[in-house]
Formats: C-alpha cells, structure tokens, sequence
C-alpha cells in the first residue's frame, strides 16, 4: 500500500504554477477520486511555459551579445529596437491569428503571402480613384472576398485546403502582376502610410494602458461574479489581487518602455486590437469552440448538429480579412505596393502558428501561442541582424527553431 | 532449463507495471501450453491489454518488473520485433492491415520474398494462397483488403500471423465487429490451431464466447489475478462476480415505464449505401415510440440498424428518404441540426470516431450539442457551462477529478458517460442509444442500464440499438426487429424470447412465409 501511495505522488503533487495558466476556473471543484489513477500533464501548459522561457532566453541572448561602449545595457531591448521590433512582427503576428483559426479547424492557407500582394496593391492602385476609405475598405474586401471564395472551394466542393490555396498562391500572384502591369505604386496617402510606421503620441499610449487596466479590474471582478451567481467557487481574495496586479503591472511595462522608444507603433496597436479579439473569438464563442471540435473530430462535430462547412467557410473569411488588415500594414510599412510584396509570409504565418504549439492535424493551437511564435521569429530575425549574421545563416537558424520547437512538443507529448 | 512436456508454452510470472500514478498490473502470473486456449476477462482497467503490451515488447524488457518465459527460458524483449521473432503475435482489436494493399502484400509486410532487393511476386502469392487454403478462406490473395469484411480482415491478420510462424497468438476482442457466420468459422479456424499446437490468449467481453472456446479461464480484477481455472470448473455467474468482486443480481432491474403518447415517428425509412448506388441498406422502415417507453432494436450486424439511425438524425451520406413526426408533428430533418433542434438525441456507437473529441476536456464534450442552449448564441460563458457540467458530472457519476480533465484520459465507461451527458443536456424528447455499452466494464454497463431506467421514467422516448440480445430484451419495452434492412419482427417485453427474436433476426419468419 506504501508503494502504491508514493507512486501516486508525483500525479497528485504537479507544480503549482500549472493551475495558474489552466483553462479558467480549472479549479477542481470537491475532488473526487482519482480518476483510474490514470493522469496526463497538462501539456498545453506546459507548452506555453516552454515557449515563453525559449523567448525570454533567445531576448537574454541577444541583449548580452549587444552589449558594446555605447549601449553598455545591449542594444536588442533598448526601448527603440523593441519597439522596432514589434513593428516587424505586426504583419505576420496579424497573419498568424488569421492562419491559427484555419488551422485549429483543420485547414491550411498557402495563399495569404500572395494575396497581401494583391490586396496591398489594389489598395495602393485605388488611392487616385477612391481616396482613403476607399483604399483602405477595399484592401479588407478584396482579402475577405478571397478568403470567401477559397473557402467556398474547400468547404462546399470538398476540394482539399491544400490544393486550393496553393492554386490561390499561384493565381493571385499573377492577378496582382496582371492589374499592377508590373509596376510598384507608391503609397501616397498620408494615414495609408502611417498605418505601417506612425507611432502614436505618449498620451495616447497612457489612454490606452488605462483603458486596458480598467478592462483587466473589471472583467477578473465580473468573473468572480459569475463565478458566485453559477455557484462554483470562487477564487480567493489574494488570487483576484494577483490576477490584476500582474497582467495590470504588464500592460504599465509594456507603454512605458513604448513611451521611452518614442510612442506605440501605430501596427503594433492594430496586432493588439487583433489578438485580442482573436483569442475572444477563440476562446469564448460558440464559432471558436465548433473550431476547435471540427478541427479535433470532425465526425464528432458534425453528429452534435454542427455545419462543419459554414464553419470552415466562416474561419477562411476571417482569416481572408485579417490578411487584408497585414497588407495595409505591409503595404504602409513599405511605402510602395510591388507585385512580389508578400512573398512566403504564408510560411512566416504557419511557422509562427507552429512555434506557438498549433497542431496542423488540428484541435490544438491559440492565439496567444501564435503571437508568441511570431515574437520569437521576428527576434531571431532582428536579433541576428543586429550581430551582423549572414544572411543565409538566418534562414539556417530560423528553419532549424521551426523544426526543433515541433520536436521538442513532439518528444513532451510522447511522455505524457 | 531445458523444455520438457510439462513445461508451458508461456509463462509469465510475477509481473508489474506502473504508470505515473496507478500500478497497472500488480504480480501478474500467468501461463500457457502449446495447444491451449486460455481466456482472459476482466473489467476494462483490470490490466488484460497491458499484460499483452508486456508480453508482445510494446512495453520493453526493464519497464516491468517479473518475468516472461517462453519455453521455459527468460526472455528480455526491447521491441516488438524481438517478441515476434520469439513466436508471439497479437491481433489487436483495431486491424493493423493497409486497406490500399493487398491481401499477399499485407502478409507478407515488411518480409517480402526478394532476390537482390526485389520483390518475387509470384512466390509471394503462392505462399499467401497456401496459407489462406490453410485456414480455408476461399480469398484470392491479390485481393486488396479494403474490398473485404472486417470478419474476412480479421481472418487475413491471423494468416499473417501463421506466416510468421506464431507459436502464441493474443486474441484482442476477435468478435466484436464479427456476424454470427464469422464467429462460426473464426472458432474452427481457432480449432484447428490449436491441434497444430499454437497457444492462443483470448481476451473478449463476451463470457459465453469464452465458455465455448477455451479450455481455461483467467479473471485479472485491478492488476491482480483472482483466479485461473478450467473452463469446466467455472460457469457465467461465477465469472462475473470474480470479475466485479461482488455477487450480481438481476443485472436488468425490472423495468415498470408509465407510457405515455408517442413522441416520435419515423416512416417508410429507405437507406441507400453511399458506395453502390441502388444498394438499399434500409428498405422502408417505420417505428414509433412513447413518452417513458424504451424501444428495442435487434438485429445482427448489417441488419441496418444504425444506418436507419443516421438516416432519421439526418447524418448519412448517402440517399435517405422517409419522414419524421415529433409529438404528433411532420418535420423536416436534412441535417443532424435539425433533429437535435426537434428534441432528437443520438448517442452514436463508436464513441471515439464519432462522439467524443478525444483531445479536448470533459466539459467541451459535454456542451458540444447542446451549447447554444447552455452557454450562449454566440459568446460563450464558461462559468454557465461549468456549473452545467458539475451537475451532469456528478448526476451520471463521471469519474473524474474536474470537468477540465480531457476526455482520452478517462476509461470507456466514462468516455461513454459523458457522451450521453453531452445529449441529455440538449434537453431531448427521444433518445437514440446505439450500442450504449459496447467496450465497457461490467460495473459502467450496471450503471447505464439503470440510467436507462430512470430517463425512462422520467418520460423520455429511448431508442436502443444493441448486438448484445440480454441487453435489448432486458430494457426494452418492446422490440423491434431488424433482418436485412426489413422489419422482420416486433414484439412485447413478455413476448420477447431469445429465440423468437433470433429467429426474425436471421430472418427465418420471412423464409418460412
């Protein structure tokens, strides 16, 4: 009997901090018995863990390898190559929350480096005739318009996801040469421009952590209420305090070392706006929820009266707009809309998805991961420009992350 | 240790295996003579499947403790290959052939004839064909084996293991997707094996299977034995109550349903096999079924049981006509939507390929069908759900810590649980319940047998599909009998015996008219 209690130790004893980051409410009401003894880490959690520590690692990494005379500190976090840094990650970081919805479902884009090209370039070419709105509207439509279609072709002639959108990488590619004849056109538009390079005025940025500090109070709070009026437990005194003080002490971080680097980007702010209603979109509705069970089980999903086609339409219209959303991004980072802008970021998106712990079989994946697989691309690209790596040294080390992050989740699943 | 007529084929003595948290076999012995059938039972979890993980290598010499002797000498396998090169093979209960191959190449796998790398065909059917003649299957090797029956499937893995020369063969649920006919020739093809000496481990559910073919029966309850015996020693009762530690009564407690007005109608239901157009698997099919009335549907495998299910639920992909009345009312069922929105719950057979998302938690599953309903149009709250979840956890008795533990981790029985959670929480009038206990313990079959009962009493319409006749004859308030897509019978509880209902099942009353 002793030896079977120790064998049930390290099941019962898991490190607290796993109950921190499981899904909300996680908290085990009146426990019972355990379950057939049988238990499995939580993985996911564990993953995220993982991931952050990688960043956090590779950021330490850099900043001690830039560290010279005159940044006696290093140069990678300095409030200006950060901020620098964000701004590089935007377009893909948005791209990536559009994929990772495509993904959880159990699809794929291989089309999206193509169409920011045309939806940049309509957008750039539509300037003269149409002026800001219509540039900027018509940029979102012409993504959500493609998205739509191949969405349609996946979902309702059951022709694969892979088949269509790398048909999509091809065909869009050759409709932006087409109408653009070849030519870059440059973004003349002032706010069109801004979009990709502005950073917004320190007041502006306080505004905004206020706005989100009072968001963080009032939401843990109406939580707990829920919580209470449902009847579950509710969690401590001490456990809300911290639930607000951390994410609150995060987001002040985070706008004042911003404000030391001259002001928000104006795309990291659209990122934001866009991870943010990605995860809620994810995480608590009923269209992310069917996301995750078409992508787990389609027959499951189907059997509990779900129209996995509709679903699967809709996550490709989201993904289409969101691509629109990266190519003003792009678009207004660069100055100009040339025919080959886009090229491979719908390999960018995908690694990212995947850095971040999405599962291309899908049923498994987050927003949140996928920001965070982006932040890791875009240090590991600004980081190694800043140290003056080759250029074919980059893509060496960035295919190798890629590679290496899938085969370290592979290997922690294996145990569990 | 040299081997003499005594010593057993197998032996595995003492054995242990842990898991992180749970001792999964605890000094297992067991042993095996050439020519011998030995039958395994025991709860699901009581260790059946490990012990054979641990004899076939999937668990390698050093993760267990004891020993595995074939022939009287120690063996220490670190793979599976070492296993069957030692003469174990194991057909599991989900076949390992490609579909895509055929019947020779699947033999043959991996150990193809070849003469400088390249593969000599004709040797490799011919010894194919020697080996089907063997076990008298009238296949043409070159068959591809997706074109066969899973009972001609199941029949082709045991070939492979012939070819392989297998002295000890496990036997993982043989039966469970197998027509009575199969079964037939699976026992005299077993027959025959064990006159060439093979040793066969025969794990199944079905106890009067196991009476019939074995000549021992060990019982393992929570990774221990509880008994070896000979068969002749040992009758069904005995078994089970080795099996749950505790004398079982009536498993089928009398059922006494108020019925009330019927619910729910299907008429002249017609189900064509979306593969061969014109192939009709259900051929004009009507049932109906009362408030608080349990009815039964009998029928042997292919009888269109659960076909007729999918085509009512508006979930097969082929052609389906036919018309549904709810309380008396015509409606229009084209999608599984549609029915569950008229108050139409499907519990589906197969729980992991067609009822449960595997990797997602108790509490996803639970509210997948009903979610709009329990959470919210379009923005979900998990808090609303959860206090819904807690509830219909602790309602069917769901083992489990929290309703955030993930689904796969849980045994059949509470896999099974929570699908039925999932269903009752979109509030149903009627029922479906095809094949509700199907690979689950003893214990968890008790409980959703009474579960059964009190939904029924609590006025809901149940439809219950079943391959295992005690079972629909126990629960049903009347029956209703399938044979080749064709009503062939239908019955009251009184009226209902094995025999008749087997005889329309089979399809004898059409014959004989």
């Amino acid at each position: 009997m002793s030896n079977q209690l120790s064998s049930n130790q390290p099941a019962t004893n898991r490190p607290p901090a796993t109950a921190d980051v499981s899904p909300p409410g996680a908290v085990p009401e009146g426990v019972e018995s355990p379950a057939g003894g049988r238990f499995r880490l939580p993985t996911e959690s564990l993953r995220a863990y993982t991931m952050i520590i990688a960043l956090i690692a590779i950021w330490l990494f850099f900043q001690w390898k830039t560290v010279n005379p005159l940044y006696p500190y290093g140069i990678f976090l300095h409030p200006n190559n950060f901020s620098n840094l964000l701004q590089q990650m935007s377009v893909t970081g948005v791209l990536a929350v559009g994929m990772l919805m495509v993904i959880v479902a159990g699809q794929i884009d291989l089309s999206v480096g193509s169409v920011v090209g045309l939806a940049g370039g309509v957008a750039a070419m539509s300037q003269d005739p149409y002026g800001l709105a219509g540039a900027l509207g018509l940029a979102l439509v012409v993504g959500t318009l493609v998205g739509a279609a191949q969405g349609a072709l996946i979902s309702y002639a059951n022709i694969p996801a892979f088949i269509v959108t790398l048909g999509g990488l091809l065909a869009w590619r050759g409709v932006i040469l087409g109408l653009s004849k070849g030519a870059t056109i440059p973004v003349r538009l002032q706010f069109f421009r801004d979009l990709g390079v502005e950073k917004l005025p320190q007041p502006v940025g306080v505004t905004i952590a206020a706005v989100a500090i009072a968001a963080v109070i009032f939401l843990t709070i109406s939580r707990a209420r829920a919580r209470k009026r449902h009847g579950l437990s509710v969690p401590g005194l001490g456990s809300t305090v911290l639930r607000i003080v951390v994410p609150a002490a995060l987001i002040a971080l985070f706008i004042f070392w911003m404000n030391m680097g001259g002001g928000m980007p104006v795309p990291v702010l659209v990122l934001l706006v866009v991870a943010v209603l990605g995860g809620f979109l994810t995480q608590n509705t009923t269209f992310g929820r069917y996301l995750y069970a078409i992508g787990g089980n389609p027959d499951a999903a189907r059997l509990s009266g779900i129209n996995i086609r509709r679903y699967i339409l809709a996550a490709y219209c989201v993904l289409g707009l969101l691509v629109g959303v990266a190519s003003l991004l792009h678009t207004g980072r660069v100055g100009s809309a040339s025919p080959d802008a886009g090229t491979l970021m719908e390999l960018d998106a995908i690694a990212a998805c995947v850095i971040g712990g999405t599962s291309l079989m899908g049923g498994r994946g987050t927003v949140s991961g996928a920001v965070v697989g982006a932040l890791i691309m875009a240090s590991l690209d600004n980081g190694m420009s800043l140290l003056n790596v080759e250029n074919y040294t980059q893509y060496i080390v960035k295919g190798a992350v890629l590679v290496a992050a899938v085969g370290f989740d592979m290997l922690g699943r294996r145990k569990s | 240790m040299s081997s003499t007529p005594d010593t057993p084929l197998l032996e595995m003595r003492e054995i242990t295996k842990s898991f992180p948290g749970v001792r999964a076999l605890d000094g297992v012995s067991f042993d095996l003579h050439a020519g011998e059938l030995h039958a395994l039972v025991g709860e699901n979890g009581a260790g059946k499947s490990t012990l054979m993980k641990v004899l076939a290598g999937v668990y390698p010499f050093g993760s267990y403790g004891g020993d595995v002797l074939i022939d009287g000498q120690v063996r220490h396998f670190a793979s599976v290959r070492d296993s069957e090169h030692a003469g174990v093979a194991v057909i599991f209960q989900e076949l390992s052939l490609i579909k895509e191959l055929s019947i020779g190449e699947n033999i043959f796998l991996g150990r193809e004839p070849r003469r400088f790398g390249v593969i000599r065909w004709e040797e490799l059917y011919s010894r194919a064909q020697k080996l089907l003649d063997e076990l008298h299957l009238p296949l043409d090797p070159r068959t591809p084996v997706g074109h066969l029956g899973i009972g001609q499937q199941q029949m082709v893995e045991i070939a492979k293991a012939l070819s392989q020369e297998a002295r000890i063969l496990v036997l993982d649920e043989p039966t469970a997707a197998l027509t009575d006919a199969e079964v037939e020739s699976l026992f005299r093809i077993i027959e025959g094996l064990r006159s060439r000496g093979v040793g066969m481990i025969y794990i199944s559910h079905k106890l009067d299977e196991v009476f019939t073919v074995s000549q021992r029966i060990t019982v393992l309850r929570d990774g221990r034995t509880v008994g070896t015996k000979p068969t002749g020693e040992l009758d069904e009762a005995r078994v089970i109550s080795l099996m749950v530690g505790r004398e079982v009564g009536d498993i089928f407690p009398e059922a006494a349903h108020e019925r009330g007005e019927v619910v729910f109608e299907a008429r002249n239901f017609t189900v064509e096999d979306p593969n061969v157009p014109g192939k009709l698997l259900v051929k004009d099919v009507s049932f109906n079924v009362r408030r608080g009335e349990v009815l039964g549907v009998a029928g042997l495998m292919g009888a269109g049981r659960s076909e007729l299910l999918m085509g009512i639920f508006g979930a097969w992909p082929g052609r389906v006509s036919g018309d549904v009345y709810v309380g008396g009312v015509k409606v229009k069922v084209s999608r599984p939507s549609d029915a569950i929105r008229h108050g139409v719950g499907f519990v589906t057979e197969d729980r992991k390929r067609f009822g449960l998302v595997l990797d997602q938690t108790i509490l996803n599953n639970m509210t997948l069908a009903g979610l709009r309903k329990l959470s919210g149009r379009f923005i979900t709250s998990v808090d609303a759900e959860a206090a819904k979840g807690e509830q219909a956890k602790k309602d069917l008795r769901v083992k489990a810590n929290s309703v955030f533990t993930v689904v796969g981790t849980l045994s059949g029985g509470n896999q099974q649980k929570v699908v039925l959670a999932k269903w009752l929480l979109t509030n149903p009038r009627v029922l479906f319940l095809d094949e509700p206990t199907r690979g689950i313990d003893v214990g968890a079959k008790q409980e959703i047998y009474a579960l059964i009962n009190r939904l029924a009493k609590e006025g809901l319409a149940i439809v219950l599909v079943s391959s295992e006749l005690p079972e629909v004859l126990g629960l049903s308030d009347r029956v209703l009998v399938l044979h080749e897509g064709r009503v062939t019978g239908e019955f009251k509880r009184t009226e209902a015996t094995p025999e008749a209902v087997m005889a329309c099942a089979t399809g004898h009353t059409q014959r004989a008219a």
